[in-house]
Parts: structure tokens; C-alpha cells; sequence
């Protein structure tokens, strides 16, 4: 038994049901307790879904343990089949409903002999893998349950598609900003010329699965979702792919060399350096922020970086060559794919630290006491106890990560996305130093009741002035400061000399 | 208990003109929160407890995510995650549980232990009732076990199970007068205004009539325990303890032949508990929703205790005119309960009263006996609105429930988290069920506060109506 506060990854069958209903007209029956069914609740309120969520749970209750499930599930597999003719019903037992030990590949396949639709048991551990290796698994199971059910019947294509094309593996429901994304993805690849194959599994149809091997080569932004079928068409088809996240702007560039030399080798001559260079100093916003004012402030300031392989990897390489910031710690809760993410952060950090105990990481930032944190919502509220700025990268998911405008992680407006993040999470740099000038912390006393301390002081002409150049953000403060000086020392007028004088008084 | 002899009627023909209330039970394939849901109100609620979930990822990724049960601050709930080798009984339940709740102990310092047992440890049938007395004597820390199981249990009814043990562990009798003292602590708070002199803080006494001490049952929000509480005294009753306390360490003394009483529909199995293992009255009553209920609530408690009550018909009336302006937004409407929180029919019978018709009450669970004078009082509501009366439809299929309601077309649905989104993107009004699992909605004073829930729908599509933004989803409405 383990003493558990808090899970960074969700249990197994959330991932399967993540890559099953993901697909279009894909219906998942749960072999499941009355109430474990919460995935379409998480689907309904989180992702503010307009659609039914196709899991339907067969409920194991004690009459159906005292009689075996086999007839229920058969039942309710193939009365799906006949309400909502999907083209695949996929069976996923949870933690609990797994340890009955029932032969659900048998009901599967009894299943089979009624529906019309294909069926299929999720294969997968509940004990031994979590939502992102088994929503890892039941794509590669649905990939090749596709394919080869289309070499049976010889209608696999042998033909690639007439201009370089793309499968976009990865993208899910209830996955972090992935439609957002996705969209960007898709965006990026035309702008590349590159033609989208098929985006999997999010809106897919299973029929489209056959044609996967027509693409040039596949994309897996993601590291813990569609690895193993990128690796699976490979075998299969001899596919290329491209692995490396397109997350801020040298990534993003890497990921754009690395497709095209997989083009090249293809014999299509293309070469993107120059697309690379116009994006990354004339449109993208990133790499002028990194260069920009504002950015030397955050120089060397300390961060904590800890999420999911991918995004933690990305944003700590972020951090580190793009903006100058001192990644202090960098870790990640995908303890089964460890090696992989000391190899890509070691040389951006001082530390590294794998761990999915939230305690850990607590610690770690409680002693670092970075100037801020790159985490997930545990991260944000270790951080907020502490008093140190979060910005969120990662799942697990919160309805704070399904906005309603455009705000993807990946590709250029990814990078620039990140930029506000990292911005807006530090103390503003400009605003600190102003603060530290003119000692503008908040303070118990309070001068006024009002917030507004219109008062009877009279501010002289210079002293307005000099008043008006301090910016905005930090005005009324400075003001109400000043002001707060000339009170306590007797002062009728403030001029711009009371202004200095109290910068510091206050400031000393 | 006559409903409880009521035959069910041919299940698949609703009929709206029968004379009692028909009850199916379609078995199907439902959607409701996990009871061990629970921990997330109870918690809060008995401030010196910790409750540990004995389960799987399944259940914790559940109170995490889809609860939201945060526990980022002062944790007073933990997962005791079973993985591959407590299931293949590897290792030692017993030791295992042991280096957790000392761990707790050490940690926490709670008054008690909860454990909530889960789906996952009745089917590998771990003896957790046969491990807490040993480790509680080892540990020197109260444990108490709720079997708060999918298997078993729907929702709400987790609360049940957690309350039928804590029902258990109710002092017999008060053992000194320090300690009655101290245990008067509601009724201090209650005579907190008059504290001139001394005299007046004690005598309360004197208001209340000499009857039976009586328990109430049921996690209510504090003000809601106050509200209750002072509405009661008004009647010259006198609440003798709550279960739960807000102290685990101040749990009401019960006595054989206490009157007990609840004030929620999912409270079966503590009501059992109570008549048959410690011997108290059950004082079987509408629960205390909506300003009818409340009255009829009070009315049979004086009823009990052989007092006439005072000015309720008056104090109901007025709650009714108050809440007047909501009223006319439901009258004539239709209401239909998808079943999740086992308050439908509490409800229902409250929005009866409003003016609204329910053509279908869903729930997980109908216990016909303990939930039979609410049964009697929606039939009567019904007959006196000139209503149909309501179909019953236990254990209920969502499906099937989907086609009814587009069959139906009722003004509001009253359902799950899991359904609401599709459902108003379809052009149909609907009101979480959960908000009136944590909404204060009992007692004549909340009365609004449920009315403001029920017609928040109607109000805010009646703002968009203008707008024409019915249907927002493509094909014509398919499951």
C-alpha cells in the first residue's frame, strides 16, 4: 500500500478511454463499479464537451459478481452496437473490475459473433501502467488491429500520397492544450507544404487508420502518446518519424530540420532554413523577446521546472537557452521513461529529479526557493503557500487548461504563448525594480481609507511631473508612498525633490 | 408503511392517472458519483477526523479530478493506493495499514481514522472490520469503517455507510457532568444572545418541553445545524446531539429509546443502525426541503413529543409569499430527475408543491421504508396540486432516459455532471444534480437558496432567448 495525496497520472483505463473516444464513432463499454465511470464527467465539465461521451460503464454490482459478468457485458456490447451502429466498441475493465479475473476476451469475442461493428479488448495492465503508457498502448492496439484487419483483406494502400504528407500521432481528448495544438500543428505543416495524412486519434475514423502508411512520415509531438505507434508503423511500413517536440523556438526549429531531412531522403528537395529564419526573428514574437529589455531581467533568476516528460523537457530547455534563466531543478512524474528525460535536461540544469510523490518536488521547491516554478496545478499551489509565482505546463489536466481562445503550447504562437507565460509568472521585471526603488511593497499602515488617497497634499508642477514618467503599473502606489512620506514628515507641497526624498526614506 | 406494500406496476407503461405511485426498476446502465464521494464533505464537516480511501488509482484519480477534492493545504484525506502485491496478497494487510495510519497519526494527530472501504476491497474481501479493533487498540487512535462501495452503493449513500459506523461509536450514556457541560456546546451557541446574567444561560431548560431527548442524523453545513436546531426550539424541542459532530470527540450520547430523526433521504442504513443495534425511535418524516417539507418535518416531531405546534402554517405561508417571484418562473413547468443524489424525490415533491409536474423521478436506490412518509407526502402533494403522479424509475437507464426526455420535451432536467453539457447543447435546460447534494437547501430558510438553483436555468436562457442560440450542436439530436 502506498500513501497517496495525489496522483500526477490517472489510472489506466483513463488513458484507453482517452484514445477511444477520442476517434469518431468509437463507443468504449467499461466492465466497471457503479461510479467509476467519472471519465465522462471529466469529458463533459472539462473539455465543456457538446457531445454524449461514448463510454457507456456496465455497472458490476453485487448481483452481477455473484453471477459472473459475461452476459451483462455481452448485453450491453451489443446493444451498443444495434443503438449507435459505432465502428468500434473497445472494452476496458478498470483497477478494480480487472482483479475479477473474467475472461473479457472471451465476451469479446462472443460479442463479435452479434455486433456488426468491430470490437475489441483494451490490452492493458491496470497495476502496471498508468493513463499515458496505456493510452500509449490502446493506440497502437487500435493502429494495428486496423492495418492488419486491412492487409487481411488486401485494401492496404501501396502507394504513398502524391506530395510529402504527414500523420499527426498524438493529439487527444482531455490531453494538455492539444486541440489547440493540433491546430497549430496543422498550421505549421501547411506552411511547410506538407500535406496532413491524418491526425490520430482525435476526430479520426478508424477507417481512416488503413491509409496511415500513405503519409511520408509521422509526427509525435507528444512523448508519452504515440511512441509506441510510431514505432509500431515502422516496423510495419518502414515509416520515418520525427520525435522531437516542437516546443519553443530552437526545438521548433529542430523538429522543422529534422522532417526536412526525412523529405530529403525521400528525394524531395526542400529546405526550410530560410522559413526557420523569417519565422523565428521577424514573426514569431520569442526570439525578440529573448532579446529584448525585458527579458535581461529575468537573467539568471532561479527556476523549477517540473511536469510530464515532454513538456517539462521543452520548457526546461526553454528556460535555459532561450531566456537566460537558471534552471535550478528540472523533473519529471514519468518515472517509467526516465532515462530519456535525464539525457534531454541533464546539460539545462543543475538537478534533476524523478518522482511522481508531490511531497518530493514540495520539498525540493521549499528549499531552492526559486523566484519561480514551471509546474502542474500541484506545482501552482506548493508555490502559492510559498509565495512563489507557477505557471502551469502540464498535466494533470484542469479546466484552466480547455480555454476558450487559441493558446497552444507547440510551434510559433506556442513559443509566444510561453513567452507570456514565463513573463507573467516571474514578478514583472520592470515593476520589481520600481518597487525596489521606491520600497512600494504593501505596507500595514494604510494612509487613507480609500484606495485612492486623494488628498489635501498638493503635488507641485515638478513634482506631477516626475510623478507622470514612473509607469502606470506602479504610479498610484508610488504616489500613495510618497504621499505617505510628506504626511508623516509635514510636508504641504510634494515636488519632485519630496518624491526623491521619499524614494529614499522608503527605500532605505 | 402502506407504499411499501405498493406492487410495482407494469414497468414500461408510465401512467399519469394511477392513484399511487408506480415504482420500476429498469436496472440499467447509470451514471452517478462514486460513494466515496463522500470523504469530500465529511470530511470538512468532522473537523478532527482524517479519512483514508483503501482503494485504487481509480478512486483517487476520481476525488482528485473529477471531485476536485483538493487537498493542497492541510490534508485530511489520503488514498491507501493497493497495488500488485495487496491484491495478490503478498503482503500483510494488517502490517500495511499499521505503517499508514501511523504515518497518519504522526502526521495529523487525528481524533479518528475513517476508513472507507471501496469496490476494490470487498472484492479482494480484505478484513478491514477485523483489522480496525486490533490497530486501534495498537495505535491508540479510533478507527472507524464505512463500507462506501460501488458495489453496494450509490453517491450520497457513502455519507450513509460512514454514519451507520459512526452510529456505533455514540457514547452510551454521558459519564460526568463536566463532560455534559461540554457537550451542551450547541446549546450555549444557541442561548448566545442572552447572556446578561447568569441565570438566563442556563435556563433555556425552561423554554423546551420535557420530552424524550432526540438525535438528528444527516452532515448539514453548520448554519444549517443552527437554523434546524432553533426552528425546532421554537416548538419547545430540544435537539439533545447531531451525528456527525463537528468533533469526532463529541459525538451525541445515545441512549436506548432516544428519538432519532433525518434529515436526508440516503440515510437508510444509519436509521437501521440506529433502531436496531442502539434501541432509538426512529421518527420516520418528509425530510426537512422546501418550506412544506420543513413544516411537515417539525410537525411530526411535536407530534411525537405530544406538542402543538406553533405558528407553522403561518411560518410557511410566509416562506411561500417570499419566494413568489421564483415561483412564477415554474409554475406549469415540467421537471424531470435523472436520479443521482437520492434526493430526487424530496425534491420532486418540493417542486410539485411549487407548481411544477414531474414526469419521471429517477434514483439509484428507493428504500420504499425509510423514504415512506416522503413517498406519502409526494402522493398527497400530487392529488392536492391535481398532478400526475410522478413514475418512479429505480436503478434507470441513461439511454433510455435520454430518448424519454427527447420524447418529453421537459422545461428543466435535473442530472449528472456527465449528461448537462450534451443536453444543453441540444437545447435542453438542465441543473446539476450535485448542486443540491452541496447547496445548503434545508429548513425553511433555504427555501430561496433552492429556488435560485432551480430557476437559475430558465433565467439564464430566458436572457439568451433573444438570441436563438437553442441548438448548438450539427445533426439533429442523437445519442
Amino acid at each position: 500500500m502506498k500513501l497517496a495525496y495525489w496522483m500526477y497520472a490517472g489510472p489506466a483505463h483513463i488513458g484507453t478511454l482517452r484514445v477511444a473516444s477520442s476517434f469518431k464513432n468509437v463507443h468504449a463499454i467499461m466492465h466497471a463499479p457503479l461510479g467509476d465511470d467519472y471519465f465522462n464527467v471529466m469529458r463533459s465539465m472539462l473539455e465543456r464537451e457538446r457531445d454524449y461521451t461514448p463510454v457507456t460503464a456496465s455497472v458490476v454490482d453485487r448481483h452481477v459478481l455473484a453471477r459472473g459478468s459475461q452476459e451483462k457485458v455481452v448485453n450491453n456490447i451489443v446493444r451498443k452496437d444495434q443503438e449507435e451502429h459505432p465502428d468500434l466498441i473497445v472494452l476496458t475493465p478498470t483497477c478494480t473490475s480487472s482483479i475479477l479475473q473474467e475472461d473479457l476476451e472471451n465476451f469479446v469475442e462472443r460479442a463479435q459473433l452479434d455486433a456488426r461493428g468491430d470490437v475489441m479488448l483494451a490490452d492493458v495492465n491496470h497495476y502496471r501502467v498508468n493513463e499515458l503508457q496505456a493510452a500509449d498502448r490502446t493506440l497502437q492496439q487500435i493502429v494495428q488491429f486496423y492495418t492488419e484487419k486491412a492487409r487481411k483483406k488486401g485494401t492496404l494502400p501501396t502507394t504513398k500520397t502524391e506530395k510529402p504528407s504527414v500523420n499527426i500521432i498524438g493529439i487527444s481528448t482531455l490531453g494538455f492544450h492539444n486541440q489547440h495544438d493540433a491546430t497549430e500543428l496543422r498550421r505549421l505543416m501547411t506552411d511547410l507544404g506538407i500535406e496532413i495524412n491524418t491526425v490520430i486519434p482525435e476526430g479520426a475514423s478508424v477507417h481512416e487508420l488503413k491509409n496511415l502508411s500513405r503519409a511520408w512520415f509521422n509526427l509525435v509531438p507528444y512523448r508519452e502518446l504515440g511512441m509506441l505507434t510510431a514505432n509500431h508503423l515502422k516496423d510495419e511500413f518502414g515509416m520515418p518519424f520525427v520525435d522531437i517536440t516542437p516546443m519553443g523556438v530552437v526545438e521548433t526549429a529542430h523538429c522543422i530540420r529534422a522532417i526536412q531531412t526525412i523529405l530529403n531522403q525521400q528525394g524531395v528537395e526542400v529546405d526550410y532554413n530560410s522559413f526557420i529564419d523569417e519565422q523565428t526573428r521577424f514573426i514569431s514574437q520569442a526570439a525578440w523577446f529573448s532579446r529584448s529589455i525585458d527579458c535581461q531581467n529575468l537573467t539568471g533568476k532561479k527556476a523549477i521546472v517540473f511536469g510530464d516528460n515532454t513538456h517539462a523537457a521543452a520548457m526546461t530547455k526553454i528556460l535555459a537557452r532561450e531566456m537566460g534563466i537558471h534552471v535550478v531543478l528540472a523533473g519529471t512524474y514519468c518515472e517509467y521513461d526516465a532515462d530519456w528525460f535525464q539525457a534531454q535536461v541533464s546539460e539545462y540544469c543543475d538537478e534533476v529529479l524523478i518522482s511522481s510523490d508531490h511531497g518530493v518536488i514540495g520539498d525540493a521547491i521549499a528549499r531552492i526557493e526559486p523566484a519561480a516554478i514551471f509546474g502542474t496545478q500541484m506545482e501552482r499551489h506548493v508555490g502559492k503557500r510559498l509565495n512563489i509565482p507557477c505557471g502551469v505546463i502540464a498535466a494533470p489536466i484542469h479546466i484552466q487548461n480547455f480555454p476558450v481562445g487559441y493558446r497552444p503550447y507547440l510551434g510559433y504562437e506556442g513559443a509566444n504563448q510561453v513567452v507570456d507565460l514565463v513573463y507573467n509568472s516571474f514578478t514583472l521585471g520592470m515593476e520589481d525594480h520600481l518597487l525596489e526603488i521606491f520600497g512600494g511593497h504593501d505596507t500595514k499602515e494604510v494612509i487613507t481609507k480609500g484606495i485612492s488617497a486623494d488628498s489635501d497634499l498638493n503635488w507641485t508642477k515638478d513634482g506631477l511631473a516626475e510623478l507622470n514618467r514612473i509607469p502606470g503599473f506602479v504610479r498610484g502606489k508610488v504616489k500613495r508612498n510618497t504621499e505617505k512620506f510628506a504626511r508623516e514628515r509635514g510636508f504641504g507641497e510634494i515636488s519632485a525633490e519630496v518624491l526623491y526624498a521619499a524614494k529614499e526614506a522608503v527605500g532605505a | 408503511m402502506t407504499l411499501a406494500d405498493t406492487k410495482p406496476q407494469s414497468p414500461s407503461q408510465p401512467q399519469p392517472n394511477a392513484q399511487s405511485l408506480s415504482f420500476d426498476c429498469e436496472t440499467g446502465n447509470y451514471h452517478t458519483f462514486c460513494p466515496i464521494s463522500c470523504v469530500s464533505w465529511l470530511y470538512q464537516k468532522i473537523e478532527d477526523s482524517f479519512f483514508l480511501v483503501i482503494g485504487t488509482k481509480t478512486c483517487g484519480y476520481f476525488l482528485q479530478n473529477a471531485m476536485g477534492v483538493m487537498i493542497f493545504a492541510e490534508p485530511r484525506y489520503a488514498m491507501a493506493e493497493l497495488e500488485e502485491g495487496d491484491i495478490s496478497a503478498q503482503l500483510n494487510d494488517y502490517e500495511e495499514l499499521k505503517r499508514l495510519c501511523l504515518q497518519i497519526k504522526r502526521d495529523r494527530n487525528p481524533s479518528v481514522i475513517v476508513w472507507i472501504g471501496t469496490c476494490t476491497t470487498e472484492i479482494i474481501k480484505t478484513d478491514l472490520e477485523g483489522i480496525a479493533p486490533r490497530l486501534e487498540s495498537e495505535i491508540g487512535v479510533p478507527i472507524v469503517v464505512a463500507r462506501a462501495n460501488g458495489l453496494d452503493y450509490a453517491f450520497t449513500q457513502g455519507e450513509d455507510t460512514v454514519l451507520a459506523a459512526m452510529a456505533h461509536r455514540c457514547p452510551k450514556t454521558v459519564d460526568s457532568v463536566e463532560e455534559k457541560e461540554e457537550r451542551n456546546a450547541i446549546q450555549k451557541l444557541l442561548s448566545f444572545g442572552n447572556k446578561n446574567n447568569k441565570e438566563e444561560a442556563t435556563p433555556t431548560e425552561s423554554e423546551y418541553v420535557d420530552h424524550h431527548p432526540l438525535v438528528l442524523f444527516g452532515s448539514l453545513p453548520d448554519p444549517v445545524v443552527t437554523q434546524l436546531t432553533l426552528e425546532l426550539k421554537k416548538q419547545g424541542i430540544k435537539v439533545s446531539g447531531w451525528l456527525p459532530t463537528k468533533r469526532y470527540t463529541e459525538l451525541p450520547v445515545l441512549e436506548e429509546g432516544y428519538y432519532v430523526a433525518g434529515v436526508n433521504p440516503f440515510l437508510s442504513r444509519t436509521a437501521t443502525t440506529l433502531m436496531r443495534r442502539r434501541k432509538c425511535k426512529l421518527v420516520g418524516a418528509p425530510f426537512p426541503i422546501g418550506p412544506d417539507g420543513t413544516r411537515a418535518w417539525i410537525e411530526k416531531l411535536c407530534s411525537v413529543f405530544g406538542i402543538e405546534p406553533q405558528g407553522l402554517a403561518e411560518r410557511e405561508a410566509a416562506i411561500w409569499e417570499s419566494v413568489e417571484e421564483y415561483l412564477q418562473l415554474i409554475r406549469g413547468k415540467s421537471v424531470f430527475f435523472m436520479g443521482d443524489n437520492l434526493l430526487e424525490v424530496t425534491m420532486a415533491r418540493f417542486l410539485i408543491r411549487c407548481g411544477m409536474t414531474v414526469p419521471e423521478i429517477g434514483i439509484p436506490y428507493m428504500d420504499k421504508r425509510y423514504q415512506g412518509a416522503e413517498l406519502k407526502f409526494l402522493e398527497q402533494t400530487c392529488h392536492e396540486m391535481g398532478v400526475p403522479l410522478p413514475r418512479i424509475v429505480e436503478k434507470p437507464d441513461n439511454y433510455n432516459q435520454i430518448q424519454r426526455i427527447y420524447e418529453l420535451e421537459p422545461d428543466l432536467v435535473i442530472t449528472g455532471m456527465a449528461h448537462a453539457n450534451p443536453m444543453e447543447a441540444r437545447g435542453i435546460n438542465t441543473k446539476w444534480s450535485v448542486e443540491f447534494t452541496f447547496a445548503q437547501i434545508h429548513g425553511f430558510t433555504n427555501t430561496r437558496d433552492i429556488l435560485e438553483l432551480v430557476t437559475r436555468p430558465l433565467r439564464r436562457n430566458n436572457n439568451l432567448k433573444e438570441l436563438g442560440w437553442d441548438k448548438l450542436v450539427r445533426e439533429t439530436a442523437k445519442v
